[in-house]
């Protein structure tokens, strides 16, 4: 039985549930898996902290919350103070350099990226930050194909932006694979 | 075949249920944590070119939902619990003049308006007895997408064939997790359509005369036949009487038509459940704890089995008694202060070996939490 659990938290407008929607969805439709999300529901869509749970499975997924995560992706500060000590030992947590500044001694592998920064410097547009982390999740990870979530991206967002966020994606799949070097 | 996996959160499973079943007309009055229902089916109900309507509140939007039904269409409203409160009245009506219609409510905590963003169970008794007076109600609830789906087509199906509001109890966390949903093909549920009069126009049409099989063929109000309708008690024209014979049977029938099919109302799924010496009686996203639980003790060899309820109401006394005949011990796993724990004493007479395992913090009751209490009760301590 292969499964995985994931927690992914920042601040409401960084799109932290987004990606774990979209994530989830590409396991599910493209990929044969099993998943499920669940999120902190309250009005932190501006601002905020937020918080998704995610779990990805190739068999039934009952409980869906996330005790332990095996991935835990923190976007603030905050959530990074919050939650770094739920991490299951032994797995990865990853963190934007811009906004989190690693303190505590984990038993986990921490990868810092600056993945806000180079979203910056070469697309300009903070709204694919969230991409390009999941970019770079599947870049560390190998947990899922960047094809499924081009899949996912086309049939959820408008042409128009579809270029950027493969941008994005493929530039956190190149900094996620490199960290691995 | 891709199209038909999607990827869903339990609202939107319901909403997809309903329009398999037909659904063609929805008043509602959004509210957390069932809005969702009312935003899809604002945008899919126009598209087929049927209704969709905002009303003033949720009392408005029970009765628009009657009046909708009478004259032949599949109705549906969602709301969480104060908008379920606001709803009985005339959810008591619809008993009474026996008119199909489905009312989701996504439970969230109460009483009043509570905790409106965190998970509860606690309108169970509500579903039962909201609305004043002798009668019967249907509520089912699920713990799954796939099940949210077909659960509400039932809820459906069991409307028309009983001519009676039926409750889909549903709760926060299950409708607003994602996972997957397979929607099936059509024809692989079974549609129960309106049954409707085969009497011509200018035939005498008796609303409310029961046919042998105790059903009651419908007429579309506003088409050919003209007849009376009454939160009353009524007789075979739907005319108000207070003549005792009417009175009695009349309240016989509203109450039969349920307690009689209990059997064919009843839905529920087994998990371990065989040999199992100690049995978790759940339902809806707090069964998905308790079978996550069993099942991780039944890996290290324990015999934890789980009896999961799909349907609440009628509550199905005979089946609780058969299945935990054997049982060591029962635990009832549910969000509330023990609202179905109360039916479980009573079906199983013998209460001493019947335990509450709750949670009404607002948060989802946990597998940890249901292993704690159940060694506490076996004498192994947490």
């Amino acid at each position: 039985m292969k499964r995985t659990r994931l927690v992914f938290s920042g601040s409401g407008g960084q799109g932290v549930i987004t990606a774990g929607i979209i994530l989830a969805e590409a396991a599910v439709i493209y990929e044969n898996m099993n998943a499920t999300q669940t999120q902190t529901y309250g009005a932190a869509a501006r601002g905020g902290a937020t918080k998704t749970d995610v779990i990805i499975s190739d068999s039934k997924i009952y409980f869906p919350e996330v005790v332990q995560p095996n991935i835990l992706v923190c976007l603030t500060q905050d959530s990074y103070n919050n939650f770094a000590s739920i991490i299951r030992p032994g797995g990865i947590l990853l963190t934007d350099l811009r906004f989190v500044k690693t303190i505590k001694k984990i038993d986990a592998k921490q990868i810092e990226l600056p993945m806000y920064e180079n979203v910056i410097k070469q697309i300009n547009k903070k709204v694919v930050f969230n991409i390009c982390m999941l970019g770079a999740l599947i870049g560390i990870t190998r947990l899922l194909k960047p094809s499924s979530i081009i899949k996912v991206l086309k049939k959820r967002i408008s042409k128009d932006f579809i270029d950027i966020n493969k941008k994005a994606l493929d530039m956190g799949i190149k900094m996620g694979r490199e960290f691995k070097k | 075949m891709t199209s038909k996996i999607k990827f869903v959160h339990g609202n939107e499973a319901c909403v997809r249920g309903a329009l398999y079943a037909g659904v063609n007309f929805f008043a509602g009055y959004p509210i957390t944590p069932s809005t969702e229902i009312a935003e899809i089916l604002s945008q899919k109900l126009p598209e087929q070119g049927d209704k969709f309507i905002q009303m003033e509140d949720e009392i408005a939007s029970m009765c628009a939902i009657i009046g909708a039904s009478l004259t032949g269409h599949k109705v549906m409203t969602a709301t969480s619990g104060p908008g379920f409160s606001l709803k009985q009245e005339a959810l008591g009506y619809a008993c009474m003049a026996e008119i199909p219609c489905v009312i989701v409510n996504v439970q969230r905590g109460g009483p009043s308006t509570g905790n409106p963003t965190h998970v509860s169970q606690g309108d169970v008794n509500q579903a039962r007895w909201g609305t004043h007076g002798d009668h019967s109600i249907i509520a089912l609830t699920a713990s799954n997408h796939q099940d949210i789906f077909e659960t509400t087509v039932n809820a459906f199906n069991f409307a028309e064939t009983y001519r009676t509001p039926v409750i889909l109890l549903f709760d926060e966390t299950i409708c607003h997790m994602r996972e997957k949903l397979i929607i099936p093909r059509k024809n692989d549920i079974p549609i129960v359509n309106r049954f409707r009069t085969s009497l011509k126009k200018h035939v005498d049409y008796h609303p409310y005369l029961p046919r042998e099989d105790g059903r009651l063929p419908m007429s579309d109000f506003g088409d050919v036949h003209r007849y009376n309708v009454t939160g009353l008690f009524h007789d075979m024209w739907g005319f108000p009487s207070n003549n005792p014979k009417i009175v009695q049977e009349l309240l016989h029938h509203i109450n039969d038509k349920i307690e009689n099919s209990i059997h064919e109302i009843t839905k529920y799924k087994e998990h371990y459940l065989e040999n199992a010496e100690y049995i978790l009686i759940s339902y809806g996203s707090s069964a998905r704890s308790a079978i996550h639980m069993a099942k991780n003790r039944t890996q290290r060899g324990e015999k934890i089995g789980v009896l999961e309820l799909q349907s609440l109401w009628p509550f199905p006394h005979a089946l609780v008694r058969e299945k935990c005949s054997k049982a060591k011990a029962v635990l009832v796993v549910e969000m509330n202060m023990g609202q179905i724990l109360n039916q479980v004493k009573l079906a199983l007479g013998d209460s001493k070996n019947v335990f509450l395992a709750n949670r009404i913090d607002g948060n989802l009751i946990t597998p940890t939490n249901i292993k704690a209490l159940l060694r506490v009760i076996q004498g192994r301590g947490v």
